[in-house]
């Protein structure tokens, strides 16, 4: 029977299956980070367990590190205490720990992929939502709680329920000004934060097929913000050359193998989907979010919705709640509306090639004065990366900051925040209430986006500066 | 964990759809490697003013609200992050039940694994119990899958058995997990080769 990736990645994996019981799936790769192991190795430590599989489990510090000089002490005690109780679990436990001072130390979504842990055909977890990132490899890539990490560290297995299978087909070609994000955004304005509710997305399409990883794995990494736990991509040529030579990616004739074995994750001629939504890639402009919640977004020129002319109540109380906190008027569009900090970064958008759609909006133009503007890359590699390209120099010639890897400002656990009642403009992945510091109010775009509200410091439609 | 028993509680209502994970407890408050004390912080940006002060206004600072078990969210309740800070601060205050027309995935995992139990009805039902006023009273009934509201109406709601027999014997998942340890070997001999130590520094 022609079967999806997603069966395949599935059946793959299964350990057993009983009746009664979910399905014991396999866990190839455990991505770990400061927030949320703290208390599953407490828990181990309770029962007297040991990690089953330390060489498939890494971890990395990057949601409570601060961005600014990594030689100075952590002024935060309570993140340098967690930071230290990363360091020191893995080195209890056997794990390899990318840490603080770590020359491979990123966000955990980056570095994943960067590395060449990521391949195709993998069962990827960690303790965070953004895990779908991963999907872009054709691997299924899914977040987990803490006692599933709990779980995974101990036997490097989860017990799991099959998730519908909906597929998201992307055809045709993105206009100038108009990127990955704009596509993820478009998706989950239309289907809502819970339209993918027990589901798992596979993107496919001529528009999806046509983009790079670092584009695919923007795409993924916000399909939990459509409320589906994975979303990933079939491997292709695209894929194999952006693994082709990374650090864990498999050598010679074992690449040869894994080549072969890779390509057998990809849907199956005439297999079927639970449901299927197609988008039309000309059809979509830049988007942005205006609300509390990332499927409350538009067309950047598209006025924003009236809650007088809402239906549903529940609905209507929610978009009325919404507008309220953000300080907006519905039936205005947003465009033009001034902003306090533009964030570039994030597990979203933090990779080289974010960094360079920036540098090149930016490249000879000056930020807006009323504009804090903070350029946040994803790991120590892509800030290499970026210096042998002269990126920081053109962010700094601007007027932007140009800072130390890690989470930042899309979660503000770290000190980078925003004050209350400060708009921003942010390549990130959340714009719920406070997110990015108490009472602090995010749109949520591209990166061109991004770079080109920061010059006017007003939200703009980047296509008019192209 | 304690083992999950029925019980009838008076309802919090809390009718708004998307109340998402940095709402319940706010990513500041992640700092802590312990699972204790974040009751404190539930709903923290929704429950205190600037300086710290509750607000009355917020339905769990109500005196009357107060010793509730039973949260009556709306749609798609607890989307966002997989912080199991969300249902650890939820069961840290009392409650020990959800009702809402959907749950987030990864929430509703957390929330099983923590006798948190989240309870799916029709949004008839669910009409019902926003509109049953302040002192309506709901009986949850586990063994039996069965919620009866203020009226009487009893309302089956769907737990998968494995769950429900993790929720009434009050033992965990990992119990269960370790017991396999013999076939996971198994399909391990059967793992590509390179996979084998790809994490391990190169």
């Amino acid at each position: 029977m022609p079967r999806t990736i997603i069966e395949k990645l599935w059946d793959s994996h299964v350990v057993h299956e009983r009746p009664g019981a979910p399905t014991l799936l396999y866990i190839d790769l455990h991505l770990v980070h400061e927030v949320t192991s703290p208390q599953a190795f407490q828990g181990l430590r309770e029962r007297g367990l040991k990690v089953r599989r330390p060489e498939l489990t890494i971890a990395t510090a990057d949601h409570s590190i601060p961005t600014s000089d990594r030689s100075l002490p952590i002024v935060d005690q309570i993140a340098r205490k967690q930071l230290e109780q990363l360091e020191a679990n893995c080195k209890e436990f056997g794990i390899r720990c990318l840490g603080v001072h770590s020359d491979r130390q990123g966000i955990v979504h980056v570095i994943g992929p960067e590395l060449g842990l990521t391949q195709p055909g993998m069962t990827v977890v960690c303790g965070d939502s953004h895990t779908a990132t991963h999907g872009a490899f054709g691997a299924l890539a899914f977040g987990i709680g803490t006692s599933e990490v709990e779980q995974v560290l101990a036997m490097q297995c989860l017990l799991q329920r099959k998730s519908k299978t909906f597929q998201v087909q992307v055809d045709g070609t993105l206009h100038a000004g108009v990127s990955a994000k704009d596509i993820i955004l478009a998706l989950i304005a239309q289907i809502g934060v819970g339209g993918g509710t027990g589901s798992i997305f596979e993107y496919t399409g001529s528009a999806i097929r046509a983009l790079t990883m670092d584009e695919r794995m923007t795409v993924c990494n916000m399909s939990i913000e459509g409320g589906s736990r994975a979303g990933l991509i079939a491997p292709d040529d695209t894929t194999f050359e952006y693994l082709s030579g990374r650090d864990h990616a498999p050598k010679a004739a074992e690449w040869d193998e894994a080549v072969v074995r890779w390509k057998q994750f990809g849907t199956d001629q005439g297999a079927t989907y639970d449901r299927t939504l197609h988008i039309d890639a000309n059809a979509l402009e830049p988007m942005i979010t205006y609300g509390t919640n990332p499927g409350m977004g538009v067309s950047i020129n598209a006025p924003l919705p009236e809650p007088s002319q809402v239906a549903d109540p529940l609905e209507r109380d929610s978009i009325t709640k919404a507008l309220a906190y953000m300080g907006l008027e519905g039936g205005k569009p947003l465009v033009g509306h001034p902003i306090d900090v533009v964030f570039i970064g994030s597990c979203t958008n933090s990779r080289i090639s974010d960094l360079r759609t920036a540098a090149g909006i930016l490249k000879g133009r000056k930020v807006s004065d009323k504009v804090r503007v903070m350029v946040v890359p994803g790991s120590q590699e892509i800030k290499r990366q970026a210096i042998a390209e002269g990126l920081p120099e053109i962010f700094r010639a601007a007027g932007a900051e140009w800072r130390e890897p890690g989470c930042s400002m899309c979660i503000a656990m770290n000190g980078d925040q925003l004050s209350p009642g400060q708009y921003s403009v942010s390549t990130s992945n959340r714009n719920f209430e406070g997110r990015q510091g108490k009472g602090g109010r995010t749109f949520l775009a591209s990166p061109l986006t991004a770079a080109a509200s920061a010059i006017t410091g007003v939200v703009t439609d980047v296509r008019t500066l192209l | 964990m304690t083992p999950f028993t029925n019980f009838e509680s008076k309802m919090i209502p809390l009718p708004l759809n998307n109340v998402d994970t940095d709402q319940i407890i706010p990513a500041r408050f992640l700092k802590t490697t312990s699972k204790l004390g974040l009751d404190k912080q539930l709903f923290n940006d929704w429950r205190y003013d600037a300086d710290g002060n509750p607000k009355p206004e917020f339905v769990i600072n109500k005196p009357e609200m107060q010793g509730r078990q039973v949260l009556l969210a709306g749609d798609n309740f607890a989307c966002g992050s997989s912080r199991e800070h969300a249902p650890w601060a939820l069961t840290q205050w009392g409650l020990r039940a959800v009702i809402s027309t959907s749950f987030a995935d990864i929430f509703k995992q957390n929330a099983l694994k923590n006798s948190l139990l989240p309870i799916v009805v029709p949004a008839d039902v669910h009409a019902e119990l926003l509109a049953a006023g302040d002192d309506a009273v709901v009986k949850i009934d586990l063994p039996n899958q069965l919620l009866t509201t203020p009226s009487g109406r009893q309302v089956e709601f769907p737990v998968d058995a494995f769950s429900k027999h993790c929720l009434l014997k009050g033992v965990d998942e990992l119990g269960y997990i370790l017991e396999q340890s013999a076939e996971i070997a198994t399909f391990e001999a059967s793992h590509p080769a390179h996979i084998n130590a790809l994490a391990a520094a190169v």
